[in-house]
């Protein structure tokens, strides 16, 4: 039988449940569980810096001690460009009968919804006196956007991301390295995400006495998937005010894309209260190529954890999770790097289960599609994650989601223009423009090639 | 009292680790043969998972080693049920194997099948005291032990809410980060293995012990057993990427055990038995002074 440890000296109270009571909420939840998710499951190494973290974020961001709150709106405004405009999108009104209004977080500065998480975190690690910044990085938006903001702020900075991620997306990294940012790249696994999380995870228990981790998105251990939320709310309270002064009323619904579900929980935040559930909420995850799964190679051709996934443990959260039978991580897979994870964020999961918010699917064949329309007949190349959700406007039903549906745009697409011409060219897409142009210039330089080599290149086929 | 503090109650004890399917399950009983027959006293056994946060290079690579060559918490099971060792064996896994084994969800249908086989305690690098109580009501209900790990930055209401719940031993992590063989010792051992002196549970230090002088020092600085990975993990990566028998790296593993056992011995003031067997390996004797 298991003995506890006592000090010889005075009876200790073996009672398990004892000890976390300083810790357990009025209702006697403990905080940051979300139905049957959340919590903090993480290397005890880190929870000091956990517990430290979850009193500052009461502090600073709930009570706006020493007017940290003011401070990170003045600096999200001058620096970050804050408010981002609600647009009417006349093309788009037109094709669907519903009205689409989009939320421009393309527009905020670093080009993503990632700033508002990114700054409040440094400017919290500042408030801190922390002086190094780590995060991890997929579609590198994030690890842009913290990159900035550690400029900006006087912070150290070193951004973790996948080997794989760095060549889909290498204007970011060398975005990130113009900040003075170090880029370090992880090659385990697959190379995405998921990975680059894990050896952040790793930096950090090494050096949680002088270094904050940013998380980013609404995903790890309490108190990140609140705090992120709460950074990104600025979206969703945005919205409500002028959707109020555009239409004079509340939208009937709000579409995001949701990888780990920052920008969709942002867009969300304001409206997940019981008096507006006539307010729609739709996440549109990533299909990939297919919902189904090899759980003989462990790999999801998808990253729709909230549509296919079950519950779990990972990165310091229950969630729901791409996972085999026994409770190995899967690979996910996704035409975009940022919704390319296995898991999302464990409050956005109880909410798909209370039935608030609807998840859906939208493959990478669609997803691309969405990328050309939104090009096209907008003007506004998106990033391949927002396309996503675009995507799903082709199959919304107007008696589902009302007549004023709102958008959230979480970034623009420069940072895929290479991806996007690669993934274009694979495809046959009426949507697509005549890529005949790329074709004759790979002929020019193949062309080229054959004659240095003196050479026909069609000569040793025979 | 429980075999795996017995295990710590005469002299210092030595815990090795490895990942079990580590390049397979066969070569894995070899080798925790080898260990025991080097004076391991209790023996942690991987069971890997796909996402090893607390782990350095070498764990993390031992990790994908095992995973590749098909383990699953089912095969460990069956590897474990067939060892024939006379040592305490404690299985360290991540909470989501635990959580997701067997159909009813929850702890409960691990623990079960982990006592059924012959594990006597369990070690759960991702797990603090917070999250525990599932576990540990598990962990009482079959009878096994429940380690914690203490790290240097716990203190305080941290430490005694572990406290609360630990049994068996306690895991002192002897620096921040993550697992990895070490050059030195840090000197935050000491100050860990000091503010657990009033507990009266037995004090492992582990996370970068790699030589028999380092399991002296970290005996002498008041230890009561020493916890060894990444340094036999390396050899068993080694031999893999040379190609050598299973039977000449558990040669080395077995030489390897001796010597941190001696050095722990050492550092206690007891003088290591002196295995005929053994003689000549080099780096198999622990030094005298
Ligand atoms: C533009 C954009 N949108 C969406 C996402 C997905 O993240 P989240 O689901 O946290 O909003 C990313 C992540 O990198 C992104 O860059």
């Amino acid at each position: 039988m298991s003995e506890r440890a006592s000090k010889p000296d005075e009876e200790r109270n073996a009672d398990p449940g004892s000890g976390s009571a300083s810790t357990a909420g009025d209702d006697g939840e403990r905080p940051g569980t979300y139905g049957e998710y959340g919590g903090q499951y993480v290397p005890e190494a880190l929870m000091p810096a956990i517990e430290e973290l979850d009193d500052v974020y009461e502090r600073y961001v709930l009570e706006n001690d020493e007017g940290f709150m003011d401070d990170f709106e003045a600096r999200i405004r001058d620096f970050g460009g804050r408010p981002t405009p609600l647009q009417h999108a006349e093309q788009l009104s037109e094709r669907y009968d519903f009205e689409v209004y989009l939320k421009r977080e393309d527009l905020l500065h670093g080009g993503a919804h990632k700033l508002n998480n990114a700054l409040g975190q440094c400017l919290l690690a500042k408030y801190m006196d922390k002086e190094r910044i780590v995060a991890e990085t997929g579609a590198g938006q994030h690890g842009t956007a913290t990159a900035m903001a550690a400029a900006h702020l006087g912070l150290d900075c070193e951004i973790y991301m996948g080997e794989r991620d760095i060549r889909r997306q290498r204007p970011n990294v060398f975005r990130m390295r113009l900040n003075g940012a170090q880029v370090n790249p992880v090659e385990a696994g697959r190379g995405t995400l998921k990975e680059a999380i894990s050896e952040t995870m790793r930096d950090w228990a090494t050096t949680v006495e002088d270094t904050h981790y940013v998380i980013g998105s609404v995903v790890g251990p309490h108190p990140f998937p609140a705090m992120v939320r709460d950074f990104h709310r600025v979206i969703a309270e945005e919205i409500r005010e002028q959707s109020i002064e555009k239409f004079d009323a509340l939208p009937t619904s709000v579409v995001a894309c949701a990888g780990g579900g920052s920008n969709t929980m942002g867009a969300f935040a304001a409206f997940t209260d019981s008096e507006d559930s006539a307010v729609g909420l739709v996440a549109v995850e990533a299909g990939g190529s297919s919902l189904s799964v090899d759980e003989d190679r462990g790999v999801a051709p998808n990253s729709a954890s909230l549509s296919t996934g079950s519950e779990g443990v990972l990165h310091g959260a229950r969630t729901k999770l791409l996972q085999d039978g026994y409770g190995q991580i899967m690979e996910s897979h996704s035409i975009s790097s940022g919704l390319d994870y296995a898991g999302v964020g464990p409050e956005l999961a109880n909410l798909v289960d209370t039935g608030r918010v609807r998840a859906v699917a939208v493959d990478d064949d669609r997803a691309l599609e969405g990328f050309h329309r939104l090009s096209q007949e907008e003007g506004i190349i998106p990033a391949l994650e927002t396309a996503h959700a675009i995507a799903w406007l082709d199959e919304a039903d107007s008696a589902e989601v009302g007549e004023r549906v709102v958008l959230n745009v979480s970034g623009r697409g420069d940072k895929d223009l290479e991806s996007a011409l690669e993934e274009t060219a694979k495809r046959d897409l009426d949507i697509a423009p005549d890529m005949h142009v790329f074709d004759a210039q790979a002929m020019t330089d193949s062309d080229e090639v054959a004659e240095t080599n003196g050479q026909d290149v069609n000569e040793g086929a025979q | 009292m429980s075999t795996i503090r017995e295990a710590f109650a005469d002299e210092p004890a030595f815990l090795p680790y490895l990942a079990v399917g580590d390049p397979d399950a066969e070569a894995s009983v070899e080798y925790i043969e080898a260990l025991e027959r080097g004076g391991a006293d209790v023996i942690e056994l991987g069971l890997p998972f796909s996402e090893p946060i607390a782990e350095g290079p070498t764990i993390q690579s031992a990790v994908v080693r095992s995973l590749e060559g098909g383990m699953t918490p089912t095969k460990f099971f069956e590897t474990v049920s067939r060892l024939t060792v006379d040592v305490p064996l404690v299985c360290m896994t991540y909470y989501n194997l635990i959580y997701r084994f067997g159909e009813e969800g929850g702890p409960k249908p691990f623990v079960e099948r982990a006592a059924a086989v012959g594990i006597e305690g369990l070690v759960v690098p991702d797990l603090p005291a917070e999250e525990a109580d599932p576990l540990r009501e598990a962990c009482d209900t079959y009878g096994l032990d429940l380690v914690f790990i203490v790290a240097p930055t716990t203190r305080g209401e941290r430490l005694e809410r572990i406290m609360d719940r630990v049994s068996g031993y306690v895991y002192v992590q002897a620096r921040l980060g993550v697992t990895g063989a070490r050059a030195d010792v840090s000197t935050r051992t000491t100050e860990s293995l000091d503010r657990l002196a009033e507990w009266d549970v037995p004090k492992a230090v582990g996370f970068g012990i790699k030589t028999g002088e380092h399991a002296r020092e970290v005996i002498a600085a008041g230890a009561d057993g020493v916890i060894v990975g990444s340094a036999l993990v390396d050899l068993i990566a080694e031999g893999h990427n040379d190609g050598d028998s299973t039977a000449e790296v558990a040669d080395r593993l077995e030489a390897k055990a001796r010597e941190l056992k001696g050095g722990a011995l050492e550092g206690a003031g007891i003088e290591a038995e002196v295995e005929a067997e053994n003689g000549g390996e080099p780096g198999a004797r622990p030094e005298r002074k």
